[in-house]
């Protein structure tokens, strides 16, 4: 079984709204970031397809493979659309 | 002013005149400046106001980054962009450039407001007339206003 370890996720925009969370801290035994998508979208219903979004490790936007360590800040992010 | 009060994010209305006052030098021939300000239209529904929402630590590191690109030909450049709700001809996206001549500073000004819309983590939400509201960008995301 894969190791659980501690994560944290803040939530902007849409995704704050779909979870009514800013951030929160989660034990999961999510791999990759885009395991973790899959596991947060599912508990709170979020219907957006992974492949229209991007994702945030540690304030750096990274590829949904990037695997996920103790302690990582992930954001998911819907499209950008500043100006 | 240091390279990373070039990109800012603001809650507060933006004041073209005091931000343009800012961007002074001696070696500049041109000054070009872009306001995005809130339209009453998203090209079928009446907006009657937005929000935006920024993933602040991102924003300010790709802002800076786009800035500190920018800054190649000219002598100085700024943006900010407001979060929070705004209403109908508010601005929403303010940048600023000083160049020794005019073409640098538009080429410049346009490549900021290109890239900040491209590269900065910024949310709109447009709300409508008919009392629904949508983030931009995530079609089926429509939900009513409460």
């Amino acid at each position: 079984m894969a190791m659980q370890k501690e994560l944290r996720i803040l939530y902007y925009a849409a995704f704050r709204e779909a979870t009514g969370l800013s951030e929160e801290t989660i034990r999961s035994a999510a791999r990759t970031a885009a395991d973790l998508y899959r596991e947060i979208s599912h508990m709170y219903g979020i219907p957006y397809e992974l492949s229209t979004l991007t994702v945030a490790l540690n304030d750096q936007v990274v590829p949904w493979s990037s695997p996920l360590g103790d302690g990582d800040t992930v954001v998911f992010l819907a499209p950008f659309a500043g100006g | 002013m240091g390279i990373d009060e070039r990109f800012a994010l603001s809650s507060s209305a933006l004041d073209p005149v005091q931000l343009a006052e800012s961007l002074r030098s001696a070696h500049a021939g041109a000054f070009v400046s872009f306001e995005g300000r809130v339209r009453d239209t998203d090209g079928t529904r009446t907006v009657v106001a937005l929000e935006y929402d920024a993933y602040n630590a991102l924003c300010l590191t790709e802002g800076a980054a786009v800035l500190r690109e920018a800054l190649q030909g000219i002598i100085d450049a700024r943006c900010v962009h407001r979060v929070g709700r705004l209403e109908v001809g508010d601005v929403a996206v303010w940048i600023g450039v000083i160049a020794a001549h005019r073409d640098e500073a538009f080429r410049a000004c346009r490549f900021i407001i290109d890239e900040v819309k491209r590269r900065v983590p910024i949310w709109k939400k447009e709300h409508y007339q008919d009392g629904r509201s949508e983030w931009v960008g995530l079609g089926s995301a429509e939900i009513a206003e409460s």
